[in-house]
């Protein structure tokens, strides 16, 4: 492609991009305290803050401040087995499972209000506003799908995440400091997986989605602990050799510590 | 004190860890078993993944049992020969194990096959110990002589061929029920994370006849070296050994396996064996009941990986 034709193709997208922006009134500029988490040994969660604010332009209709915001972040993603116990020949194993595709190992929702009351329910499922709208696929047969919130597995599923914290739903996290100024904390758990986080920040006014933001930070292995992980990862091999080793020191040492002479 | 598990990927409690290393530590250095029987089930209940805790609990058995087979050695209480025989079928126990472990955690139903094999191996050994444990007690409080039963019937186990001479122990057998027997031992270590020692002893004193003298001691050479091995190919087949959680272990383990030793050389023999058939069955039955009652909750999360 040549220049020029490049040239083009930019100015057509920014002529695009220039073409959609008055229809957005307002603007989300947001922050997330620290962009990446790093673990260490005395690593046992945290609490990271999103802040940010709503920029309005001469579009805004005049006097609007009644804003609601839903914050969602979700952490890495995995498949996930939800297994279900059932007594076979007298005790309890387990019989019936399902697999959840690619969800969220962390999942939390926060808002300013009730879910309810900020949007119509059928727009509180089309931008997936609170645990029982997220989509969660789940192998189904052949099928990928979602289903209905109440079904046995996919409520187990999120009320043990819940229960370790690794799912979550604020509806009054959001605190609004200013008409236009917000923040949430958003707490990370001492299990919370390794991985790259995304936060998404949706603004609604009189229960229509406004505008809506992206912002990610990180939870990354650092020094000892992603030397050691890495280690095992990496060079297995040696690593069992070094454990191995350090298994008859430890034993060795304890044989001429605790020697009776 | 937390410390974050590099590994297992949770904070955990150094004190606690440990605490629980020193109690399990003493428990072994008191009848001269690894532990993992008791190591591995107090880390699950921790929070710590049952395929992580089976993996670190092997290098922390070696630790313990090498410092273990040392003061052994000094004794002279080991027969090498037969070590190096029961090892040879150790080994290949041991390769298998990790094979079906790996083979098993893919399948899902790894937590199903610990459970219930701790269920029978506990409750059966348990048992036997117990109850033998019981009539050695009774024999010596009616005056008789508390020898444990050695009959000079020789069984099956003595027509077989392959004989040879274990001079350390002064017996004469042949290599085959010596193998299988390590092969067993190596395999069930490295599915369960356990050494086997609890099974092991038994199994020489009744089944090969190797005189008490002998058994403990050459019962923690062969716990030893499966155990490494066991640490090596869990390490490079699962990547799943927690070194630093090993470590913490170990510690509390060596040390507190050296009181435990001192606790059990004031028990009478017989006392011991009660005691410890004890200690197995009710583990044994613990399990037992948590297959049995209703569970809490009837549902459990496992990740399968496909991360992103």
């Amino acid at each position: 492609m040549s220049a020029r034709a490049s040239l083009i193709v930019a100015s057509l997208v920014l002529g695009a991009a220039l073409a959609i922006s008055p229809a957005c009134a307002e603007r989300l500029i947001v922050s997330v305290s620290n962009h990446r988490v790093t673990v260490t040994p005395n690593y046992s969660g945290e609490e990271l803050v999103l802040f940010g604010s709503v920029e309005k332009d001469a579009q805004t209709p005049a006097g609007r401040n009644n804003y609601d915001l839903v914050v969602t972040v979700s952490g890495p993603r995995a498949d996930m087995v939800t297994r279900r116990k059932e007594r076979k020949f007298g005790i309890w194993i387990n019989t019936d499972s399902r697999q959840f595709l690619k969800v969220p190992t962390y999942l939390a929702l926060f808002s300013n209000r009730p879910f309810d009351a900020i949007a119509s329910p059928e727009v509180q499922r089309r931008q997936q506003l609170g645990l029982n709208n997220v989509l969660l696929t789940q192998r189904v047969g052949p099928d990928f799908a979602d289903v209905v919130p109440n079904d046995p597995f996919r409520s187990a599923f999120v009320r043990l995440r819940t229960q370790h914290g690794l799912y979550r739903e604020e509806q009054s996290a959001v605190t609004f400091l200013t008409p236009t100024l917000f923040r949430t904390g958003i707490p990370l758990p001492g299990e919370v997986p390794i991985g790259t986080y995304d936060v998404e920040i949706k603004l609604f006014a009189d229960g229509t989605l406004v505008t809506r933001t992206e912002t990610a930070f990180e939870i990354v292995k650092v020094g000892f602990e992603q030397f050691i992980a890495n280690a095992a990862h990496n060079n297995g091999f040696a690593y069992g050799l070094v454990t191995a080793f350090m298994a008859l020191m430890t034993g060795w040492m304890a044989s001429i510590v605790f020697r009776k002479d | 004190m937390q410390l974050y598990l590099p590994i297992a990927d949770i904070p955990v409690n150094v004190f606690l860890i440990l605490a629980m290393g020193a109690a399990v530590g003493f428990v072994s250095g008191m009848f001269g078993i690894g532990g993992g029987f008791l190591m591995t089930p107090l880390l699950i209940f921790v929070g710590i993944a049952p395929a992580v805790a089976v993996a670190s609990v092997a290098s922390h058995i070696a630790a313990s049992s090498f410092s273990g087979a040392i003061s052994y050695w000094r004794r002279r209480s080991i027969d090498p020969i037969l070590a190096l025989v029961l090892l040879t079928g150790g080994t290949v126990g041991t390769a298998l194990g990790v094979w079906t472990f790996t083979l098993l955690r893919s399948l899902g139903q790894l937590d199903l096959l610990i459970a219930t094999s701790y269920v029978i191996l506990l409750t059966t050994v348990g048992g036997l110990m117990f109850w033998e444990g019981l009539r050695a007690l009774l024999r010596t409080r009616r005056g008789g002589a508390a020898t444990i039963r050695r009959p000079g019937s020789h069984g099956w186990i003595h027509g077989l061929p392959l004989k040879m001479r274990f001079k350390r122990s002064k017996i004469y057998l042949s290599v085959i029920p010596v193998v299988v027997i390590g092969l067993i031992i190596g395999f069930i270590g490295a599915v369960m994370g356990i050494g086997g020692g609890f099974i092991l002893v038994p199994l020489m004193i009744y089944v090969l006849r190797v005189p008490t003298s002998t058994v403990v001691g050459t019962s923690m050479v062969l716990t030893l070296v499966t155990m490494i091995f066991a640490t090596l190919l869990h390490a490079v087949t699962n990547h799943l050994v927690d070194a630093v959680l090993a470590l913490i272990l170990m510690i509390g383990g060596v040390t507190g396996a050296q009181f435990g030793a001192r606790a059990g050389q004031k028990i009478r023999g017989e006392h011991l064996r009660l005691l410890l058939g004890l200690l197995v069955l009710a583990v044994g039955i613990r399990f037992a009941v948590e297959l049995v009652i209703r569970p809490a909750d009837l549902f459990t999360i496992r990740e399968t990986g496909g991360g992103v």
